[in-house]
């Protein structure tokens, strides 16, 4: 340890520097939620009297155990069409010239940095009556009403995954980006044919991309209020607007705090669900 | 690739994922582009096609000074939480970049969280904080709040940036006499700005497009643009937001631009 100057490590910085960080870290953003957990586990809104009674009552309540579960239910099915639509564009990010890779890689990155409410607005604009799946639709005399599509689980998933898909679709490009390519043709030249060599060669091996991807999809879907209080309108409730109701209208802090760390944990266990398969999928590639 | 027989077998897979890539890529681009042209409608309703054309909802949204008011507040938010996860971000950065240690892994993941954990509940938690120091909502909290969802961004982004550097430089610089600050100056720096700057944009961007952190820790006079929107948007469906998302789009794509060539924004995001 720093016994003369000369044999002092230059490359690296000192944990000192990492200090403001944490301290701030320490009294905005740990201090926070550990006020949340306290509240949350009083019975009452002057937090006098301990007890696990938000948490019972959010546990027995089946309202509020619908709204966890279509909000975990949406989370899912968001993640699988992000995850059904993203995988194509990776792999055809592989097959095309560099200047088509940088086109492909700014429109999956736009909508990214894109405002969120800009881009749900346009899905309104997509979906309502005189929309234009609807025109089109009437048009071609298909229908001739409009459809339903605003305030629909449908329309929430579709917009929710335009909206996630670069999250899905940049870990996939990173993944298949660096599996060798000869393994594709080595599986092709000993008899498999395209479908048996994607499924059985190029899925498995993606699998820490797949999973880094749908990490991110599914945390960001079920937590993204704005579009799912737009799109699906006021039939639909999910958790982070029945915790902003209760929080904000209500003002019944205490479980307001108790649905806040049952959505937080509900969250947590979901990424390390999504975390171990990625360390066994890793163990999996590299064997 | 290039001796593969071409049987059907393989012409139907490639023909599927093709395919399927250019209805994804439809789908994400499509609704940029179905705003563009729905904000030049003469009409008053968001009807596509737009049964005329016109600059007229341009010229309103010119008047809005509601959207003006809450986009000026966005920005000077924006600004002064991108400006503290800078400071705060790429010093820490610095520090856990290269130490292999169990407390720079922790502090890492401890930075890294606000990007997993849903933001309401950060916001709600740091409201009820900030009301038992009794410390009022303001423009300060806000910031205070932003900068906790932003930092993560500055952090991964510039410990990408740190990973590249070659420590021979930083040994180099040392044999030849510099002083450590020196070499950060006219060596660490210059070399990890691109980096850091890429950091800063998603930031920025965040922070400006930040509705759950703002919806508890703003003041009443403290409007701010998405959730301006955002309310516009419940109530009636005005015409005018489509021609500030079309502006907010156009903004983007130029900025998006200007980071590719300064920062080569689209090869960071993928390695």
């Amino acid at each position: 340890m720093g016994t003369a100057p000369a044999s002092r490590d230059v490359t690296s910085y000192g944990m000192g520097l990492a200090a403001p960080l944490a301290l701030f870290f320490l009294v905005f953003f740990v201090a926070p939620l550990l006020q949340l957990l306290w509240l949350s586990l009083h019975n009452d809104t002057a937090a006098l009297h301990w007890g696990f009674g938000q948490y019972l009552h959010f546990l027995t309540d089946p309202f509020s155990l619908g709204v966890l579960g279509s909000t975990l239910l949406l989370g899912a099915e968001v993640t699988a069409v992000c995850l059904v639509l993203g995988f194509p564009i990776a792999w055809l990010y592989q097959r095309v010239g560099p200047r088509l890779q940088t086109i492909i890689i700014l429109i999956v990155l736009l909508p990214l940095l894109t405002s969120v409410v800009v881009r749900t607005f346009a899905w309104i604009v997509i979906l309502g009556r005189q929309g234009i799946i609807n025109a089109t639709l009437q048009s071609l005399g298909i229908i001739d009403t409009p459809l339903k599509l605003l305030y629909t689980q449908f329309g929430v998933v579709i917009a929710l995954a335009q909206v996630q898909m670069p999250l899905m679709t940049l870990p996939l490009i990173t993944a298949l980006g660096r599996i060798d390519p000869n393994l594709d043709d080595a599986s092709c030249s000993l008899g498999a044919g395209s479908w048996r060599t994607f499924f059985r060669v190029v899925l498995p091996l993606s699998l820490p991309g797949v999973i880094a991807g749908c990490t991110l999809t599914y945390a960001a879907a079920i937590t993204a209020f704005i579009t799912q209080s737009l799109i699906g309108g006021g039939q639909m409730l999910f958790m982070p607007m029945y915790l902003y109701q209760q929080a904000s209208t209500l003002q019944n802090w205490p479980f307001a705090s108790a649905i806040s760390i049952i959505f937080l944990l509900a969250v947590l266990a979901v990424v390390s669900v999504f975390t171990t398969l990625g360390r066994m999928s890793r163990g999996y590639g590299g064997a | 690739m290039s001796g593969r027989k071409r049987t059907l077998e393989a012409i139907s897979f490639e023909f599927v994922m093709t395919v399927i890539a250019i209805i994804a890529l439809i789908i994400i681009i499509a609704p940029s582009l179905v705003v563009l042209i729905v904000s030049f409608t003469s009409g008053f309703s968001l009807r596509f096609p737009p049964p005329g054309y016109s600059l007229r909802w341009y010229a309103e949204l010119w008047d809005a000074w509601q959207l003006h008011f809450a986009a000026k507040n966005s920005l000077i938010v924006a600004l002064w939480a991108t400006g503290l996860s800078v400071v705060l971000g790429v010093a820490a950065a610095l520090a856990i970049s290269r130490s292999r240690t169990l407390s720079a892994r922790l502090l890492d993941s401890l930075f890294m969280s606000p990007l997993v954990l849903p933001a309401l509940a950060f916001g709600l938690a740091a409201l009820m904080l900030f009301s038992l120091v009794g410390l009022p909502v303001s423009p300060l909290t806000l910031v205070i709040g932003h900068a906790v969802v932003c930092v993560p961004y500055v952090v991964r982004n510039t410990v990408a940036a740190l990973a590249q550097l070659e420590p021979t430089l930083l040994e180099s610089s040392a044999v030849l006499g510099a002083s450590r600050l020196y070499t950060f100056r006219r060596i660490v720096l210059p070399l990890i700005r691109p980096g850091i700057i890429a950091g800063a944009f998603i930031a920025f961007m965040s922070s400006f497009d930040n509705v759950p952190v703002s919806l508890f820790l703003r003041d009443a006079a403290t409007d701010m643009l998405p959730i301006r929107m955002w309310q516009d948007l419940e109530g009636k469906l005005d015409v005018t937001i489509a021609a500030l998302s079309s502006v907010l789009i156009i903004a983007t794509v130029a900025m998006v631009a200007v980071m590719e060539r300064v920062t080569g924004l689209s090869r960071r995001l993928t390695n």
